[in-house]
């Protein structure tokens, strides 16, 4: 009787010791604040959280782009000029098969993309090297130059997440129950 | 009893288990067939056999030992096939030689990666980790306080979801397993458990996505869906017992098992928990793949199960009829793989193939089947199925799903979709010479 108490006591004090060792994790991370995370945490998301203070239109875009961009992506945003450097307007229909190439103007469901991939990526030399005035000013130039939005349109953290890109409708999600 | 009577006995009294010579793979291991085997090929060459002599490397002490070994200066062709290699401003592609190799395990310095800006080259004393976002407490990591928590080591695959995409080509692409099939490789990984390290800073687990970003040039970030993440993700800091390779994200990279490679962060600097996807141009864009009907899939998340034959195979020739193994992978990312058929009829009869165990989940499976070449012409295929039931689909299924290009691929690095995970089939000769067919 005894015997089987104490049995048991030792099996419950291995429990308890066990779950108490599988919970301890060594918690070597240090605490650090969001405002030291600022300078990486520049995600822009497409309902507009992450865009940061700023603004531009079209018109201001296109001289950065003839400094900053035409190198690579063409006049006009036509590409052909750098291998990689796609097109930044224009693209036919999708239907055109499963290997049509896929654009900002034809394939893009949220502006905020353009806005992210331009702010965090580009230029390709020189990537993290343009103000937030210049990269809503781009993103605005790339959305005219696809009649996305027209010349004088304003685009900031309020505008740009209303944008409503042609194919925002295009898309299934594959695998819906593993999210 | 009657395994001793066929151990004396040449390759001949095997009866075929499929069409065109594919033989009863429980033969497999048995020494008599591997001697019926050598007995045949020397026979059918007519080579015979010359006095041995002592050569130089036998007469002569050898080179001094090095610190950091390299393979003999015979295996120089084994070698990654690259797609940039004046570092032009684009992305570039180095693919793992799988047609060279055998096992599971791909060495790291012929592990595939993709880099789309550039190779940091990252200093890991100065490397930071920071997760932050829906969490309770904001943490950043060093490399050296990482590799003081318990670790954790598993082998998986890495596939890019862009591998295998000449065959989507309406007419098949000539090229090798390494042309064709070489963005995917697999490794040992060893890293910290993500779900431990989201707890210790208290992340909100009704977020329903992490974005992962890394610290190349690019800032890549993919959106990691939270049922992943405090899932079987990985922290890995270890690739094949060393430190990753520069090239597969050193000094730290995410492990997602079984996920498309992108999605497997290298370089990890940042995790950030969040309640929407961030929509990255490389989800919204490259790895959405187009449907025939215009549409397109988004969040593919899954390496789906696939197999195909490294040997023999495309670059290869069968010198002479006779007895042969065809051997290939097989993997999921469903888990593990559960059965391999082959066929060297072009798909008319299969028999199953012998796994090479042991059969890890998420990783290669090596398979083997031996083979009696006539020397009339082949198909040679391959079919795997996981363990979840699903079955690596026929081509003539795939392309009725998936579409196929209307004009014939050209460059056998371009990306005309994603997500292939049909058959691959190679067309042996009678000559002996290999092709890449459809069938």
């Amino acid at each position: 009787m005894s015997t089987r108490k104490s049995l048991l006591a030792a099996s419950l004090l291995l429990t308890l010791g066990a779950a108490a060792v599988a919970a301890e994790t060594p918690k070597l991370g240090k605490p650090i604040t969001e405002a030291e995370i600022a300078a990486w945490d520049i995600a822009a998301m497409p309902d507009g959280s992450g865009l940061p203070p700023g603004s531009g239109t079209a018109a201001q875009g296109a001289p950065i782009y003839a400094q900053k961009c035409v190198a690579c992506h063409g006049e006009g945003g036509k590409g052909g000029v750098a291998p990689g450097a796609g097109p930044l307007a224009g693209g036919g229909p999708l239907t055109a098969g499963i290997d049509a190439p896929k654009t900002i103007g034809n394939f893009y469901g949220q502006a905020s993309t353009v806005f992210d991939f331009t702010r965090r990526s580009m230029p390709f030399n020189m990537p993290l090297s343009l103000t937030d005035n210049e990269v809503y000013a781009l993103t605005a130039y790339i959305l005219a130059l696809n009649k996305i939005i027209g010349e004088n349109d304003v685009m900031d953290a309020k505008t740009l997440p209303q944008v409503k890109m042609p194919n925002r409708d295009g898309f299934i999600i594959r695998f819906p129950d593993r999210i | 009893m009657s395994t001793g009577r066929r151990r004396t006995r040449g390759s001949e009294q095997f009866e075929p288990v499929a069409g065109n010579g594919l033989l009863d793979r429980r033969l497999l291991l048995r020494s008599g067939l591997a001697l019926a085997g050598v007995t045949a090929g020397v026979a059918a060459t007519g080579a015979a056999a010359e006095p041995l002599t002592n050569d130089p490397w036998t007469l002569e002490m050898g080179e001094p030992t090095p610190a950091l070994q390299v393979p003999s200066r015979f295996e120089k062709n084994v070698v990654r096939t690259r797609t940039n290699p004046n570092n032009e401003f684009r992305n570039s592609h180095a693919r793992t030689p799988h047609h060279l190799l055998n096992g599971t395990v791909t060495p790291n310095s012929l592990h595939f990666s993709i880099n789309h800006a550039g190779l940091p080259d990252i200093d890991p004393e100065r490397h930071r980790l920071v997760i932050h976002g829906m969490v309770k407490q904001p943490l950043v990591f060093t490399l050296e306080q990482l590799s003081r928590y318990p670790l954790v080591t598993r082998m998986s695959f890495v596939e890019c979801s862009g591998n295998s995409a000449p065959l989507f080509s309406n007419e098949p692409v000539q090229g090798t397993a390494q042309a064709l099939h070489g963005l995917v490789s697999n490794a040992e990984w060893t890293g910290v458990p993500l779900s431990v390290l989201l707890d210790e800073a208290g992340a909100d687990l009704s977020a329903k996505w992490v974005i992962a970003e890394g610290a190349d040039a690019h800032a890549l970030h993919r959106s990691v869906p939270m049922k992943k993440a405090i899932g079987d993700a990985l922290v890995a800091i270890y690739q094949n017992g060393e430190r990753l390779m520069p090239g597969n994200g050193y000094p730290m990279r995410l492990l997602l098992p079984g996920y498309q490679g992108n999605m497997n962060v290298k370089f990890l600097r940042r995790l950030k928990v969040v309640d929407q996807p961030a929509m990255s141009m490389f989800e919204s864009k490259t790895y959405s793949q187009l449907l025939p009907d215009g549409k397109a899939w988004r969040f593919h998340f899954l390496q789906e199960v696939k197999s195909f034959i490294t040997h023999p195979s495309f670059g290869q020739t069968l010198k002479v009829p006779g007895l042969y193994q065809i051997s290939g992978v097989a993997y999921s990312g469903n888990g593990r793989i559960a059965k391999v058929m082959v066929s060297a009829d072009g798909g008319k009869s299969w028999s199953e193939a012998a796994l090479r165990g042991p059969v890890h989940p998420q990783a290669f499976t090596r398979f083997d089947m031996p083979w009696r070449w006539d020397g009339q012409p082949a198909v040679l295929q391959s079919r795997a199925w996981d363990e979840a039931g699903n079955a690596q689909p026929l081509r003539k299924d795939f392309v009725a799903a998936r579409g196929e290009t209307q004009k014939p691929v050209t460059n056998p690095a371009a990306f005309p979709n994603q997500h292939y995970n049909s058959l691959t089939s190679w067309g042996i000769g009678s000559t002996g010479e290999i092709k890449h067919v459809y069938a």
